[in-house]
């Protein structure tokens, strides 16, 4: 092949195709449902995530004012526990579909991707038990004067 | 073979959104990540007052609340941005509005970005002692 004639595919894009700059909407089955649930799932996220982040991090002193007693106080409140393991559930999904999509793209390899992908879904599943089992089974009556 | 020019030293050239598309994808894996740590240290919580601040502590350290500030920073872009992405995969015809959206969101960002900067960052300096 002469230098020069070699072009990146995306350079023959067609003009009337219109420019992307998200994932393309799958036809049909898993992907599309997967689609489907990043978008529904980010924009519930915008909520939990972005609201947690601020309220944790930058107001009233943020991060310097959390302590054991404050989350116990915080999930005195069974709205601060759901809205807690709601974000938990969520973003553990998100992002680990998220890692799942990325692995498309940078390993080819079918077996080390696969053994990427279980690696994150178990690590993620994992997180998840162990974070659902601490937002409902928390009582900070075990230990007195603490809180 | 030696390397083409064409190979090595160009610019990937792709849709106008390359940038925002790298963006989403670099504070995603950087949220992701975070997010692994901080369900163990947050479930640490479940082990009394004493394990929990002594996870806790690690927010003492300077380093780690520019990282913080960098968390915060992350959210918000993937959150704004993701936000963009749905505007153009649902209504594909604004599509053609794509500078001004995304501009926007940049916008957008950085201005909230300021305040935010400000509290953490001042924040920070207090625990240095700077301020």
């Amino acid at each position: 092949m002469a230098v020069g004639t070699h072009e990146r595919t995306t350079e023959h894009r067609p003009e009337s195709a219109p420019p992307r700059i998200s994932r393309e909407r799958p036809a049909g089955g898993f992907e599309l449902w997967a689609w489907l649930f990043m978008r529904i799932s980010g924009l519930v996220l915008l909520f939990l995530a972005v609201g947690h982040v601020l309220i944790m991090h930058v107001v009233d002193e943020g991060i310097d004012r959390v302590d054991f007693a404050f989350v116990a106080t915080r999930w005195g409140s069974p709205f601060w526990r759901t809205w807690d393991w709601a974000m938990l559930t969520l973003a553990l999904i998100h992002g680990i579909n998220g890692l799942r999509v990325i692995v498309q793209d940078y390993v080819r390899p079918t077996g080390v991707r696969f053994a990427v992908n279980m690696f994150f879904l178990t690590l993620g599943f994992i997180l998840f038990v162990l974070g659902t089992v601490v937002v409902f089974t928390f009582d900070p009556s075990r230990w007195p004067g603490a809180a | 073979m030696a390397k083409r020019r064409a190979d090595v030293g160009t610019l990937y050239r792709g849709s106008p959104g390359q940038w925002s598309w790298l963006a989403h994808r670099v504070t995603g894996v950087a949220i992701i990540l975070f997010l692994f740590v901080h369900v163990v240290d947050t479930a640490v919580v479940g082990w009394g007052p004493e394990a929990y601040e002594r996870v806790s502590s690690v927010y003492h350290n300077w380093f780690v609340r520019l990282l913080e500030l960098g968390l915060v920073a992350a959210v918000l872009y993937h959150a704004l941005n993701g936000l963009k992405i749905m505007v153009f995969d649902f209504w594909p015809s604004t599509v053609r509005y794509m500078k001004p959206i995304s501009a926007a969101t940049t916008g957008i960002f950085v201005l909230a970005m300021i305040p935010i900067t400000w509290i953490m960052g001042a924040a920070i300096l207090r625990l240095l002692g700077w301020l």
